[in-house]
């Protein structure tokens, strides 16, 4: 037994399992996971959106009340300065007053045009403010180095014919306060006309609405600015930027256009939100933002993105730990099953390693798993057992086969051994040569043939063919050569030896097997044949110059099946050169593939060229159209050819 | 806002004088040379800028000391204007456009020009794109703000292109033009049209004018002194010229230092602008000091320059008289 080979060194399957186990269930994880962190800061994101809008919205809120709450004194003034005509004792009592009673405004000025006041004097702008001791002081603006006309907080409302609030600036005075001046134009509307007369200013201080925003924190490092119309930055955590830098500049220091696309919104006076990296901090935020519409500002608000996410983070953080700790356990229950599974199959693998190596009396390992395995140890078991009987059939059946094969054997050598194998096999003799050959077939058939000298001039010569195969045949075949070569010697005619034989093998023929002959006795001198026939093929003359023809046989009965049976001899004359043939079935009912006979007829075809050659050739000839005509399909008969060339004896011979 | 202006000047005025005494005692040189240094003043007609960047950083690298004189440079702007400041003698020297140095002359103010810094005029008008003002012609009928210090060009802009403008007064920002009060405004090159652009309005949603690019280049800052200035120390005139002409080489050379050494300037006087925008202006003062395709030296003044300039100034009945080209300008200082 050919011993398979190992199997390539795997990993094993408990291995496996946990990898492919894991594996899997890592996925499972991971795309839940993902999902989870995807839509979470999505959530938080939103919330995030809102709560900075809202602290956007409030602080909106808080700028517009206070600015519109500083709108209304100019406009009151304003009006009432349209109304009435307009002298110091009116104008300088109203200023004072909105000054006084209105702390929120720092100072107020009501500024005419050139010569509106008093054609005598170019400017004309009377200014409270609230001074430093607590009281509220006045003076007098314009001057030749101070042309107010040209001033924003002068020029702008004039020209866009609406009050406004000025751009923010730093007072140079207060130690730079961050001021910004509301005017309010009034006009002169005597005489049905609208002419434009001056403006009403109130200006504030930005520091408390700075100081409120700066307060704005958001998460840890959030926070809030303000921007002017023009995108400078009013409140800001980075002082140095107050007044110095615009969105735009910084955009432009930084070269950050999406920076610049942002500020333009936040002036062009909408609202919303926008993801991108503060150059404040560095750090990727959300920004929230919304304009003041009073004055054309607009408040930000600025959150880092990794604070927005820091709960998630943390819950991240929480859940990832909580998966380890799940896949560490899962890994262990994993092994711990493939363990409970392969450590049964491993006896079993043991055990099945021992009937591989021929051992099929190994005790299989007992299992009450009740499980697949269980049920592979059975099968095992039972493969161990067909296996142990289909042994035990096959050394029984090679022993028959090998006794059988023995007995072929012995039956061909019995049957190879009686015939006459030596050619040529009178050296001495010039009047005839003489071929013969047998091809055993598997089974041995019982063929035979034979030929000798009866005296000096007489050759006896037979064909046989024993019904019967193997052993009992080959012995059969030997019997009836032994017996017909006793016989021809007491000097009898073919027809007599056949009777004879007949006679002596229908005796005690229990086995009721027979024999087909054909046989003959030439006076090699004369030519003259005598011959008989036992149930045989007719053998084929050819005559010297002739065409192939059976030579015509007396009926016969086979040998060894009726003890009665009679036999008569034909006489038939050979001329020189004449040939002739015998055979047994083995040629004539040789079979090809196709199960088609090689017939009678394709062997007086074969013989029509043989008409000069010797008899070898004429038997090898024949005996390689035979098989050319077989081809692959099993012999099933012996094929047996015996060939005979009569040359006549010469005038001295015969004489001699 | 209005009344503390007027009395921080009189503080500042005395802190300045303070400060340039302490700037004096720790920063001078040795008090052996001390000695030998002439106290000299200088007012640009603005507040500190990179249009001044050369003045400042040739005190700074010590280009005025090396050549004997300690200049002090005062704080400019529109409530200390340096025209009036030189011919009322309180400064010696400060610089001016050339249209208010020729103005000043024909007035009988005897000031010179020592040196003619910027070649080329860097006033523009801009137009937003979205008023439809594309050529000049277009200006017909537009409200345009025009500053009154700066309106020759622009008037003979529009004289010359036959359009009929209404004029509006253009204070010290850009304010009414950015909230739509003007169709186009008058802007510096190198100052209001970055202040444009840093105020969010893009470059392409604008059409600019440079107005030198229409046949109206009128040189514009200048150093001027009073011709008895001149007469009387013309080394310390020389001096002071090339010690300029020296810092603007120098700040053309490395403008990162220029640029540092200007915002000190602007930091000290809490001017609410940036290094972004002082970085363009020193680029421009170079393109308007150095112009592409100039040969002249720098400092240099052409007479024909002068004529035409003279001329559009007494066409516009600014001026009655061309004062005479060598009076008016003195090469010497400037020549190399």
């Amino acid at each position: 037994m050919t011993r398979p080979p190992r199997p390539p060194k795997q990993r094993g399957l408990a291995f496996r399992l946990a990898l492919f186990i894991l594996a899997s269930t890592s996925l499972i994880f991971l795309a839940a996971f993902g999902y989870n962190y995807y839509y979470s800061r999505q959530l938080v994101l939103k919330g995030v959106r809102e709560v900075a809008m809202q602290m956007v919205q409030t602080t909106v809120l808080r700028i517009e009340s206070k600015l519109r709450a500083v709108e209304t004194p100019p406009r009151m003034v304003a009006m009432h300065l349209e109304s009435k005509p307009i002298t110091d004792d009116l104008l300088l009592p109203l200023m004072h007053d909105m000054v006084a009673s209105t702390p929120a405004i720092f100072g107020a000025a009501a500024a005419f045009e050139p010569h509106a006041f008093d054609s005598a004097i170019r400017f004309h702008a009377p200014y409270f403010f609230h001074a430093e001791d607590g009281k509220v002081a006045f003076t007098q603006l314009g001057s030749k180095a101070y042309n107010y006309f040209l001033w924003d907080w002068y020029l702008i409302p004039k020209e866009l014919d609406r009050p406004v609030w000025s751009e923010p600036y730093f007072d140079d005075g207060g130690g730079g306060i961050l001021m910004s001046t509301y005017s309010h134009p009034f006009y002169d509307r005597s005489a049905g006309r609208r002419q434009f007369r001056g403006v009403v200013t109130a200006d504030i201080s930005l520091e408390e609405l700075v100081a409120e925003i700066d307060k704005i924190s958001l998460y840890d490092t959030g926070y809030a600015f303000l921007i002017s119309r023009s995108g400078a930055f009013l409140a800001h955590p980075d002082k140095e930027r107050i007044m110095r830098e615009s969105v735009f500049s910084v955009a432009a220091d930084d070269n950050r256009p999406e920076l610049r696309a942002i500020g333009r919104e936040m002036i062009g006076g909408r609202s919303g939100h926008a993801a991108f990296t503060s150059i404040h901090t560095g750090r990727r935020s959300l920004l929230a933002y919304a304009p003041v519409p009073a004055a054309g500002w607009s408040v930000g608000v600025m959150i880092p993105e990794n604070e927005l996410f820091a709960d998630i983070w943390s819950l991240n953080r929480m859940v990832l730990a909580i998966a380890a700790a799940g896949f560490t356990l899962l890994l262990l229950v994993v092994v711990a099953i493939s363990r409970s599974i392969t450590r049964p199959l491993k006896k079993l693998v043991g055990a099945t390693g021992e009937i591989a190596r021929g051992n099929l009396d190994v005790a299989l390992p007992v299992m009450n798993t009740g499980d697949e395995v269980q049920v592979l140890t059975r099968s095992v078991d039972e493969m161990r057992l067909a296996l142990k009987e289909y042994i035990a059939n096959i050394t029984e059946t090679s022993r028959a086969k090998e006794r059988i094969e023995s007995e072929l054997k012995i039956a061909r050598a019995i049957q190879m051994n009686f015939l006459p194998k030596h050619f040529p096999p009178f050296p001495e003799q010039s009047a005839f040569d003489l071929f013969a050959a047998l091809e055993p077939a598997m089974e041995v058939g019982g063929d035979l043939y034979d030929f000798f000298m009866v005296d000096d001039r007489h050759l006896f010569f037979s064909v046989g063919d024993v019904s019967d195969k193997g052993v009992p045949a080959a012995l059969f075949m030997a019997v009836t050569k032994t017996l017909m070569k006793g016989i021809v010697e007491q000097g009898l005619t073919p027809a007599d030896v056949l009777a004879r034989v007949n006679v002596e093998l229908c005796q005690n023929n229990e086995s009721a097997m027979f024999v087909t002959v054909a046989c003959g006795m030439l006076d090699v001198a004369t030519g003259e044949l005598l011959y008989s026939n036992a149930g045989h093929n007719p053998p084929v003359l050819l005559r010297a110059g002739g065409v192939p023809e059976m030579l015509p046989m007396p009926p016969g009965l086979v040998l060894g099946a009726m003890e009665e049976a009679a036999f008569s001899t034909r006489t038939v004359w050979l001329g020189p050169d004449d040939r002739l043939l015998l055979y047994t079935d083995g040629v004539t009912e040789a079979m090809d593939a196709g199960q088609k006979l090689f017939s009678e007829e394709r062997l007086l075809i074969e013989m029509a060229p043989l008409t000069t050659a010797t008899p070898r050739r004429m038997v090898e000839r024949l005996m390689a159209a035979v098989q050319a005509h077989a081809g692959d399909a099993a012999q099933s008969d012996d094929i047996t050819i015996l060939a005979l060339h009569y040359k006549g004896v010469s005038e001295m011979a015969a004489k001699g | 806002m209005i009344s503390i202006k007027i009395r921080t000047k009189a503080i500042s005025g005395i802190a300045g004088m303070i400060a340039v005494c302490l700037l004096a005692i720790l920063l001078g040189p040795t008090p052996a040379h001390a000695e030998t240094l002439k106290p000299v003043t200088f007012l640009p007609q603005w507040s500190p800028q990179a249009q001044f960047a050369g003045y400042y950083v040739a005190e700074a690298k010590g280009f005025y000391k090396r050549r004997g004189l300690a200049v002090t440079i005062l704080r400019g702007g529109p409530e200390q204007p340096a025209g009036d400041q030189l011919a009322a003698g309180q400064v010696d020297f400060g610089t001016l456009f050339l249209t208010e140095g020729i103005a000043r002359r024909d007035q009988g103010t005897p000031l010179v020009n020592v040196g003619q810094i910027v070649q080329k005029s860097a006033l523009m008008l801009v137009a937003r794109k979205a008023s439809g003002i594309r050529t000049p012609r277009d200006f017909n009928g537009r409200r345009v703000s025009v500053w009154e210090d700066f309106n020759l060009q622009p008037l003979a802009f529009f004289q010359r292109n036959n359009v009929d403008v209404t004029i509006v007064p253009q204070g010290y920002t850009l304010n009414l033009f950015l909230m739509g009060g003007v169709d186009a405004a008058s802007a510096m090159w190198y100052n209001e049209y970055y202040a444009i652009l840093n105020s969010g309005i893009d470059a392409d949603e604008m059409n600019t004018f440079l107005l030198a690019d229409h046949g109206l280049n009128f040189p514009e800052d200048g150093i001027y002194c009073r011709e008895e200035t001149l007469l009387r120390d013309p080394e310390m005139v020389r001096a002071f010229v090339q010690g300029s002409i020296e810092g603007w080489r120098h700040a053309f050379d490395h403008p990162e230092e220029a640029l540092t050494i200007v915002m000190a300037r602007v930091n000290a006087a809490n001017l609410p602008t940036n290094r972004g925008h002082q970085k363009w202006m020193l680029a421009r003062m170079g393109d308007i000091i150095r112009p592409a395709g100039g040969t002249a030296p720098m400092g240099t003044l052409t007479e024909a320059e002068f004529r035409f300039v003279a001329g559009q100034l007494r066409e516009s009945g600014i001026i009655e008289t061309i004062p005479d080209f060598l009076e008016f300008y003195d090469p010497t200082p400037s020549t190399p």
